[in-house]
């Protein structure tokens, strides 16, 4: 596959105008799944949480999870959007393994919830408006391992393996209407709507939204229209792409980047874009071309006729309504008033998508700007060396128990530093790698004059000179104790001892 | 007479997987078209305000309680697959090397 050339980013954005869309899948977390009582839960052996309506066996018949239908009212609602008095599953046909069916049972023209928009913050601070076209509810597909052929994708594979314990898991796509005027703005707008929907399900209490498992998925629409004189009509919409796979908050951020990029070149040399899916590689940063659309997106949608309609009561409704947590726009100037946040310091996290985390971490027990010193810190530098989403990497609960940890004196800031690798590398909770691998600091004072009075002997010229006043000559002992105790002890402690064991010589 | 062509029901024919030989793409063709014609004499009495029915029973708002119930096990789920390797089902795969 040749590598494609890209036009310079401002370069594209003086000859092209970025026009978006979006479609963001969220796995509801509800007990069951959407049209069976199988468990909501995949991930563990395979084809171990089916029943027969899963595999769409023979007499097996969809029941709706009312739960469902009550968590995406609420999202509905969260977005905006109006509810529909009455709305309809449809069955989308399509020849595919991941759902054993050969359709899957979808919503077409008379979506749960249409017509709502969603306040997002930019980087600068900014709020756009992103407007929501609709949202509705579907079963979620199974997965499927491609075994043989070179690259170990879908391209070249010898057969497939499905594992089904995912199909019909609950499933809502909330779709945009098109988005004009994100301009170079535009790869930052992706990334703080996904965000936002994230925040918004996550403040819900309906989805785990974890991307990195899956939970949200986003497919990111982009085209590019010549920009036009003023005074001139405005150019016709350009042919949209639809990139794939893109499983966290930093991709969708670079695929829409990406793409412009892309586009803008083959534009510029006088190509045509092709509408198509498009796959995104994280390792690689790029786009790659998928299936073209096709005679196979026509999904020949019709009514589910197993499956009747939904029309929730008024009551119903406003009783969901009633129960909605804040908007995010709210809740963002609340956080950043509880929790004291200069705008700078809320912005980084913000940007960083780390709200959730250090809200959970906060909630925990850890205070708001140790909760940000480690999400904002350490933890992105290290979900950055590894090309990692910072909150896949570890669990709000065990950074509040580092930060605890810290607090009580049993760890300095540079031992926690090691546990946290050694949470982040599966070690367990914090408590555990410490006692695994005996990080605690030395806080028995023993060892610690010990150490002292062997490192004060060996520099007999230092010794003398903070005996003369000269104290801050007690580093380099300080530092020589720190080395003996292989960074387990309070640096502060050592200089007090230090100090005490030098006067007393 | 109704307006299916040839060319729709060679297009449905692929979309549903169905080979067709060309004499059947024509009988059929015929068929659907007067299938059609039936179907279309409902519009002429249903008038705008006579919503699509999708369903010949007038309920609505079925739904399941939220609550885990029996599940098959793996040899069962697999019992009618044409192939799979113990846990999961083995399908042939559809898309050729990438150009």
């Amino acid at each position: 596959m040749a590598k494609a050339k890209l036009m310079d980013y401002d370069k594209a954005l003086e000859l092209f105008e970025p026009v978006l869309g979006f479609e963001v899948h969220v796995e509801l977390s509800t007990k069951t799944k959407m049209f069976s009582s199988a468990p909501n839960y995949f991930g563990g052996e395979p084809n171990t949480n089916i029943t027969p309506t899963c595999l769409g066996l023979p007499g097996s018949l969809p029941v709706v999870n009312g739960e469902a239908v009550r968590y995406s009212i609420s999202l509905g609602l969260a977005l905006g959007c109006q509810i529909a008095p009455s709305s309809r599953f449809a069955r989308k046909n399509y020849f595919y393994p991941d759902l054993a069916k050969n359709y899957q049972i979808s919503q077409f023209d008379e979506p749960i919830a249409f017509g709502g928009s969603v306040d997002v913050e930019l980087p600068d601070g900014r709020t756009f408006t992103v407007p929501i076209e609709r949202a509705h509810m579907e079963e979620d597909a199974g997965k499927l391992t491609h075994v043989g052929g070179s690259t170990g994708r879908i391209q070249g594979a010898e057969y497939s393996l499905v594992d089904y314990n995912r199909a019909g898991v609950p499933l809502v796509e909330i779709v945009t209407d098109i988005i004009y005027g994100a301009e170079k703005d535009a790869p930052e707008l992706a990334k703080a709507y996904v965000a936002t929907i994230r925040d918004i399900v996550v403040a819900l209490g309906i989805s785990d939204a974890k991307m990195e498992r899956g939970n949200l998925r986003c497919d990111a629409n982009i085209s590019l229209r010549p920009r036009t004189a003023p005074g001139e009509p405005p150019a016709k919409l350009g042919t949209r792409t639809e990139t794939k796979n893109v499983n966290s908050l930093r991709s969708v951020e670079r695929a829409i980047r990406y793409e412009i990029q892309r586009q803008a070149q083959i534009l510029a040399d006088g190509g045509t874009i092709t509408q198509e899916t498009r796959h995104w590689h994280e390792d690689t940063g790029t786009t790659s071309a998928g299936r073209p659309k096709s005679d196979a997106d026509d999904y020949r949608y019709f009514p589910e006729p197993d499956l009747l309609p939904v029309v929730p009561s008024p009551e119903l409704i406003e009783e969901l309504r009633a129960a909605l947590p804040e908007p995010p726009a709210a809740r963002r100037r609340r956080l950043k008033q509880e929790w004291g946040f200069t705008d700078l310091e809320f912005q980084d996290v913000q940007n960083a998508g780390l709200l959730v985390e250090v809200s959970e971490t906060v909630a925990a027990g850890a205070s708001p700007q140790a909760a940000r010193k480690w999400w904002s810190g350490e933890i992105s530098r290290i979900a950055n060396a590894r090309s990692a989403e910072a909150s896949s990497l570890v669990a709000p609960a065990d950074v509040a128990s580092l930060v605890a940890l810290i607090d009580s004196g049993a760890l300095n800031d540079r031992l926690a530093r090691q546990v946290l690798e050694g949470v982040i590398d599966g070690g367990g909770s914090p408590q555990e790698v410490v006692d695994a691998r005996g990080l605690a600091v030395v806080s028995d004072d023993g060892p610690l004059i010990a150490a002292i009075d062997e490192a004060l002997a060996a520099q007999p010229d230092v010794l003398a000179k903070i005996k003369d006043g000269k104290v801050q000559a007690a580093g380099a002992v300080i530092g020589a104790v720190m080395k003996a105790m292989k960074g387990q002890a309070d640096a502060a402690r050592v200089r007090e001892l230090v100090l005490e064991r030098a006067a007393a010589e | 007479m109704s307006e299916i062509t040839q060319e729709q029901v060679a297009h449905l024919a692929n979309l549903a997987r169905i080979a067709l030989t060309p004499d059947e793409i024509e009988s059929l063709t015929k068929e659907l078209g007067s299938i059609v014609d039936n179907v279309a004499k409902v519009s002429e009495v249903a008038t705008a305000d006579v919503p699509a029915t999708s369903h010949p029973i007038p309920l609505q708002n079925v739904y399941r309680d939220d609550v885990p119930g029996n599940t098959l096990t793996t040899e069962q789920a697999l019992a009618g697959a044409p192939d799979h390797d113990g846990s999961r089902f083995r399908v042939t795969a559809i898309l050729g090397e990438e150009q």
